[in-house]
């Protein structure tokens, strides 16, 4: 099955990257979930969680504070403007 | 001891101690460049990422954005000048602040008004001494900047550019940015550019290849350009201070470097010169004693 290749990054660092079976986040419209092969998306993320679930189960989660989603080719790289 | 000698002396104990002073002011520095280099490192991720995304947005969004379009009739220009707030390194400063002063000659010529907001407490004493006019200035972080220091200046830069300029006595048509570009730990070159009205072509790092996706936008392209653009604007402002925080540590290694070295000079040449004052001083007492000796024999061999 396909995977996403997940980065979430921020301006000072990157915060994690691996990948993921599933990430799911909050935009201006609602929180949305991204599995594998979803269409490319180009989302303006609230202040919210990001969770990453990971190729081997495990399930982290972000705090965000504003920032970008941007997924294509099932990679998915989220700009978080502050995470913690 | 002679009078000579001490003064000698007095000179190269004062001249190892400033030695001993520039040599940990290399060291400090020389391992703040790798740490300065490091977090440059890191923040390329999001900026890579960010640039991607607004090559990706720009090639096909036909939005017209207030960040992109350029003035016709462009009145003033806003200039950042990154600098140090400590001295002690060279040329660093100074070299930015006349690649400054050079694209602030070169704006007037245009017929621009300049408008100039400063980084480093080196280049507003410059300006405060010239009575310059400043228009914003900040200082305090320039040999370590954060992100939340980028953001406060991008904000201000991003505000004095959003204003109509025409109207406005604050407001500007572009913005340009001077900093050092850190090539590598013995090139460090002042670099002007313009950030505002943006020409998003530039972009480091791998051109993104092939195609780019299609892509939805969430809630729609002008409102995702509009959150964007700013956030593109503060990366290449922390971009921008980071490299200049590590060219101002590798040019204070440098400046360092070259003052131990010199120190080393001195201290030699001085403990010739010591040396030989103590030999002057010996041989002039020997010649003294031989001489008195010689008197005092003359004298009594005259009385017999």
């Amino acid at each position: 099955m396909a995977q996403l290749r997940v980065e979430l990054v921020s301006p000072e660092k990157r915060v994690w990257s691996g990948d993921a079976s599933m990430v799911s986040a909050r935009t201006l419209e609602g929180d949305i979930g991204i599995l594998p092969n979803h269409a490319p998306l180009f989302g303006v993320l609230v202040d919210g969680q990001v969770r990453i679930k990971a190729v081997d189960g495990n399930e982290t989660s972000f705090n965000v504070h504003g920032g970008f989603i941007s997924v294509s080719n099932n990679r998915v790289s989220i700009l978080g403007e502050s995470t913690d | 001891m002679g009078a000579q000698l001490r003064i000698y002396r007095r000179r190269i104990r004062s001249v190892k101690a400033t030695k001993k002073i520039t040599r940990a002011m290399e060291l400090i520095s020389a391992s703040r460049i790798v740490k300065a280099q490091q977090r440059v490192a890191a923040s390329t991720p999001y900026a890579n990422e960010l640039t991607r995304a607004v090559s990706a947005i720009a090639t096909f969004s036909n939005t017209d954005h207030p960040l992109t379009s350029t003035s016709e009739n462009p009145k003033r220009a806003a200039v950042l000048i990154i600098t140090a707030d400590r001295g002690m390194a060279g040329a660093y400063s100074s070299a930015a602040i006349k690649e400054g002063d050079g694209l602030i000659n070169g704006l007037k010529q245009r017929g621009l008004e300049v408008s100039t907001y400063l980084v480093g407490r080196k280049a507003v004493n410059y300006y405060k001494f010239r009575n310059r006019k400043i228009t914003g200035s900040w200082t305090g972080f320039s040999d370590n900047p954060t992100f939340a220091d980028a953001k406060k200046v991008s904000d201000e830069l991003i505000t004095a550019f959003l204003k109509d300029a025409q109207v406005d006595l604050t407001g500007v048509d572009e913005l340009h940015i001077v900093y050092t570009e850190f090539k590598s730990m013995i090139t460090q070159i002042p670099f002007s550019k313009r950030m505002l009205p943006l020409e998003v072509v530039e972009s480091e790092g791998p051109a993104p290849t092939g195609l780019l996706p299609m892509y939805e936008f969430e809630p729609n392209a002008g409102e995702v350009l509009n959150a964007l653009l700013p956030r593109y604007i503060e990366s290449r402002v922390y971009n921008a201070m980071l490299q200049s925080a590590a060219s101002e540590h590798a040019a204070r290694r440098r400046a360092m470097k070259s003052a131990t070295d010199n120190a080393d000079e001195l201290i030699k040449s001085l403990t010739r010169l010591a040396n030989a004052a103590r030999q002057a001083e010996i041989t002039q007492e020997i010649s003294e004693i031989v001489g008195g000796a010689d008197a005092l024999s003359s004298a009594s061999a005259g009385s017999e």
